[in-house]
């Protein structure tokens, strides 16, 4: 019999197994998690919130096998001391359960994923393979920008290049032979050939400030699902805006028979027991456009979540003011959210009012929201139609 | 030559002295970090799966804590293998080496062993390298997903094998054998011949096609491989590799207690009898023997499991002690862990161990429920029926290609785990390719059917 005890780097040392195995279920981990996206980044108010990640736990992944349900009574072996009848292990008071539960098991591990909602979303893009959104060109929006180009010998002092300038001196010191260049003792000799001034050239350039304005009924037809919807679509709507745009800013709006503005935590906290009258909120945002986010300057985006039902009396006036958005902004999206599934008998008003408004060649998209997996098909719909708008 | 070497080799001349039977074994000192995927995966080298990534975190979680310590792994064979801990002391390699020659004495002995040995050859650690080169190609020729798809459903359904059938078996016979005429009496003849009776109709003429299965299949992975309507070359080939480790593990796991106990008998008493090993190595041997064969954790009074090394280990001293040796070899040879329980766990052993049968109710409180010894042995034998999983067969293919089938509630006495079951569906589902669907039954006792 001979042990072996090999002097080479065995084989089993150049990769471990395990670790494959262990990165290969991170990986699958990982694309669980995309999964169930939409209703984690839902759930906080992660929108206009500076720190953006998500902590995700998450369990490990289970390979299921045939097994048996739990017995009611569960029966084992044992060892040691114990009369029939004896308590070896006291049940858990009524209270402790709570926080037991979830996390017990045997010696179940649980890990946190750390994802930056900019990761998610950039992959999410790939993976919905989404059209990047391009600023309007129009010109009035174009702000004339100054854009450095070049260098000069004469201009305004405070356009001198420094760096330039010193480049230039030593430069001719080194031509005029005059090699003897001391530390910090003698400082270089300037003349006015040596001076460099920055050139500006004027250039018009695209806005690149958006605003995106959210209005939400939240009139008393508009329950808590649906307005989880309306919720996970405005975020992947903003966020696929922030993409392209270097600044952008957020109004969010909230309306039932009357509109206000709201900041992000109260939004989607607001309800009223009032009717719907689509033109308050209308109206509303058109006054924000006008004192604080002109469309000649910003690219204004709005969206609107209703479940559609709007009071009849109102529809021309509702008709009247959501044109007139319209016709300002980049694209104006309506949502339209609840209903069983595809089943739905006749078009709300709204959907009416908004086809219409489509009919006459404005940027405006609808989509309608029952499930989940809409949300997705909505944001697909919405950045494609955009994107060939241009 | 290093004293490990030395010892290794003067016990193994005392094991033949003393009468034991084994192939050669080959030795090999590994780091801690092979130790511990051989725990993982069973093999030294195995098919690369998630699943074992998630068991190995587990197991390195384990060790960190220190719960889980490894001293050696076997495989038996001709040669047989064995891997011993390279930071253990030389006194637990002393140990384990005495250890490893009783797993490798039963492991040529024991029938069940020896059933596997012949029918899949004598190096498992080979056959699963090669198993495990195979499915590195298919990666490569077939992408991950691809194979990790057929490996999701045919490491799910591992133990679902026939664990009494033949690892090489051919398909079911197409046709229904035509039933031989019965033989014609004198009296029949006679009668036929008496004016007035008609012949008996002629039965029609051709074959008839043999319903698939004909009978209830238990053979998941072999029925999978043969008949499944789409399933490719490769991908059946998965499932047979599969199924060929699955009949090398069964052995092992069905003879863990009888194995484990036997190894330590033999570990005990080679040392004993090793006058050559040195005092201290000896006592720090003798230690470590103690260390494994202990009923509990130190410090505590009960265990709520039976450590197979502890059980074991009592039942061949007892055998030895009172029916000697050549008994104890023949049990060695016959019985596998539900003969040897049964048959050899008795009540005054049960009685001395202080063995029982606990119960854990809804709010996790756990009494004792009885020490009869018949219970005490189900409570033992229970996880172990069936390759420890529930019997689940296949008992129907439609003419559409669909499968159903059926679970054995009444034997297993509850239904399935309906999550997990319907996983474990849609995980077959897609290697079968067609409606798949499931009867068992709900904790009501009524009938559900699931589908995938």
């Amino acid at each position: 019999m001979a042990i072996r005890i090999s002097a080479e780097t065995p084989w089993y040392d150049l990769f471990s197994r395990g670790a494959r195995d262990w990165l290969r279920h991170n990986q699958k981990v990982r694309e669980a998690v995309k999964d169930t996206l939409p209703d984690l980044l839902a759930g906080a108010d992660l929108m206009t919130r500076p720190n953006r990640t998500v902590a995700v736990p998450v369990k490990f992944l289970e390979h299921s096998r045939f097994r048996l349900s739990d017995a009611q009574v569960q029966q084992g072996a044992g060892q040691g001391k114990g009369e029939p009848g004896d308590v070896l292990q006291p049940g858990r008071e009524e209270g402790d359960q709570q926080g037991q539960a979830g996390g017990t098991g045997d010696g179940e591990i649980r890990f946190v994923v750390e994802l930056k909602i900019d990761e998610i979303v950039d992959w999410l893009w790939e993976e919905l393979k989404l059209p990047e959104l391009k600023p309007k060109r129009i010109n009035t929006m174009d702000q004339p920008e100054y854009i450095r180009e070049g260098w000069d010998k004469r201009g305004a002092r405070s356009r001198l290049d420094r760096r330039r300038t010193m480049k230039e001196a030593v430069k001719r010191h080194a031509v005029q032979g005059n090699t003897a260049l001391k530390e910090d003792d003698e400082p270089l000799s300037l003349i006015n050939d040596d001076l460099r001034f920055r050139q500006l050239v004027k250039r018009p350039s695209p806005a690149t400030s958006a605003a995106v304005i959210f209005a939400l009924d939240v009139s008393g037809s508009m329950d808590e699902a649906q307005r989880r919807l309306a919720k996970q679509f405005f975020f992947f709507a903003l966020q696929g805006i922030r993409r392209q745009y270097a600044k952008v800013e957020t109004v969010f709006l909230a309306h039932a028979a009357q509109a206000w503005e709201f900041d992000e935590s109260q939004f989607f906290q607001a309800s009223s027991s009032g009717g719907t009258v689509t033109s308050s909120v209308a109206r509303l945002a058109l006054e924000v456009m006008g004192t604080r986010y002109d469309p000649s300057r910003y690219n204004v985006y709005f969206f609107y979540a209703s479940d559609g039902e709007n009071a009849a009396e109102d529809r021309d006036e509702a008709r009247g003011t959501l044109v007139d958005i319209a016709k300002q902004v980049n694209y104006a999206g309506y949502i339209e959210t609840g209903g069983v599934a595809s089943f739905r008998p006749r078009d709300t008003q709204l959907a009416e009012i908004f086809a219409e408004i489509k009919g006459t060649g404005l940027p405006v998209g609808t989509s309608h929201l029952a499930s989940q997996d809409d949300v997705w098909n909505a944001i697909r719909q919405f950045f494609t139609e955009q994107a060939a708008g241009e | 030559m290093t004293d490990l070497e030395l010892y290794a080799t003067q016990i193994e001349e005392l094991a033949k002295r003393l009468g034991m039977d084994y192939y050669p074994v080959d030795f090999e000192l590994a780091p801690a970090s092979l130790m511990t995927e051989i725990a993982v995966y069973g093999l030294p080298v195995r098919m690369p799966h998630w699943s074992f990534g998630v068991r190995y975190i587990h197991q390195l979680v384990r060790q960190s804590m220190g719960h889980s310590k490894i001293f050696e792994v076997m495989f038996p064979g001709d040669p047989c293998r064995a891997f011993l801990m390279d930071s253990n002391s030389d006194a637990e390699n002393a140990l384990v080496t005495a250890h490893v020659l009783g797993h490798a004495d039963f492991s040529k002995n024991n029938q069940l062993f020896a059933r596997f040995h012949s029918m899949a050859g004598a190096n498992i650690v080979e056959t699963a390298a090669a198993h495990a080169h195979r499915i590195q190609l298919a990666i490569e020729a077939h992408g991950v997903e691809r194979v990790e798809q057929v490996l999701d459903a045919a490491l799910a359904l591992e133990s679902h094998i026939a664990i009494d059938g033949e690892l090489h078996r051919s398909r079911y016979p197409e046709f229904i054998e035509p039933k031989q005429a019965p033989l014609r009496s004198d009296f029949q003849q006679r009668f036929s011949q008496l004016p007035g009776v008609d012949a008996p109709a002629k039965p029609k003429a051709g074959q008839v096609r043999a319903p698939v299965p004909p009978h209830s299949e238990y053979d998941l992975l072999w029925f999978i491989a043969n008949y499944a309507p789409d399933l490719e070359q490769w991908e059946r080939d998965i499932f047979l590799m599969v199924r060929c480790e699955s009949f090398y593990f069964y052995p092992v796991f069905a003879c863990q207690i009888m194995n484990e106990g036997w190894a330590s008998y033999w570990h005990a008493r080679l040392l004993r009898e090793a006058d050559f090993l040195p005092q201290p190595l000896y006592l720090s041997a003798i230690k470590a023997h103690s260390d494994v064969v202990r009923p509990f954790a130190s410090g505590q009074e009960t265990a709520l499991a039976i450590n197979p090394y502890y059980l074991g280990f009592s039942i061949w001293e007892r055998i030895v002690q009172k029916h000697g040796m050549d008994r104890a070899r023949q049990v060695r040879t016959e019985e596998d862990d539900f003969g040897f329980i049964r048959n050899w766990l008795d009540e005054e052993l049960a009685e001395e161990s202080g063995l029982f049968v606990y119960e854990a109710r809804p709010g996790d409180e756990i009494r004792v429920a009885t020490k009869d010894i018949a219970s005490i042995r189900e409570a033992i034998l229970a996880p172990k029926f069936n390759f420890g999983a529930p019997r689940v067969a296949a008992v129907e293919l439609k003419h559409d290609g669909s499968l159903t089938l059926k679970h054995d509630h009444g034997n297993d006495g509850r239904g399935l785990d309906v999550t997990r079951a319907k996983r474990v569906l849609e995980y077959v589902n897609r290697v079968w390719r067609r409606p798949v669907k499931l009867v068992t039954v709900n904790d009501r006792d009524e009938n559900v059917e699931l589908a995938a």
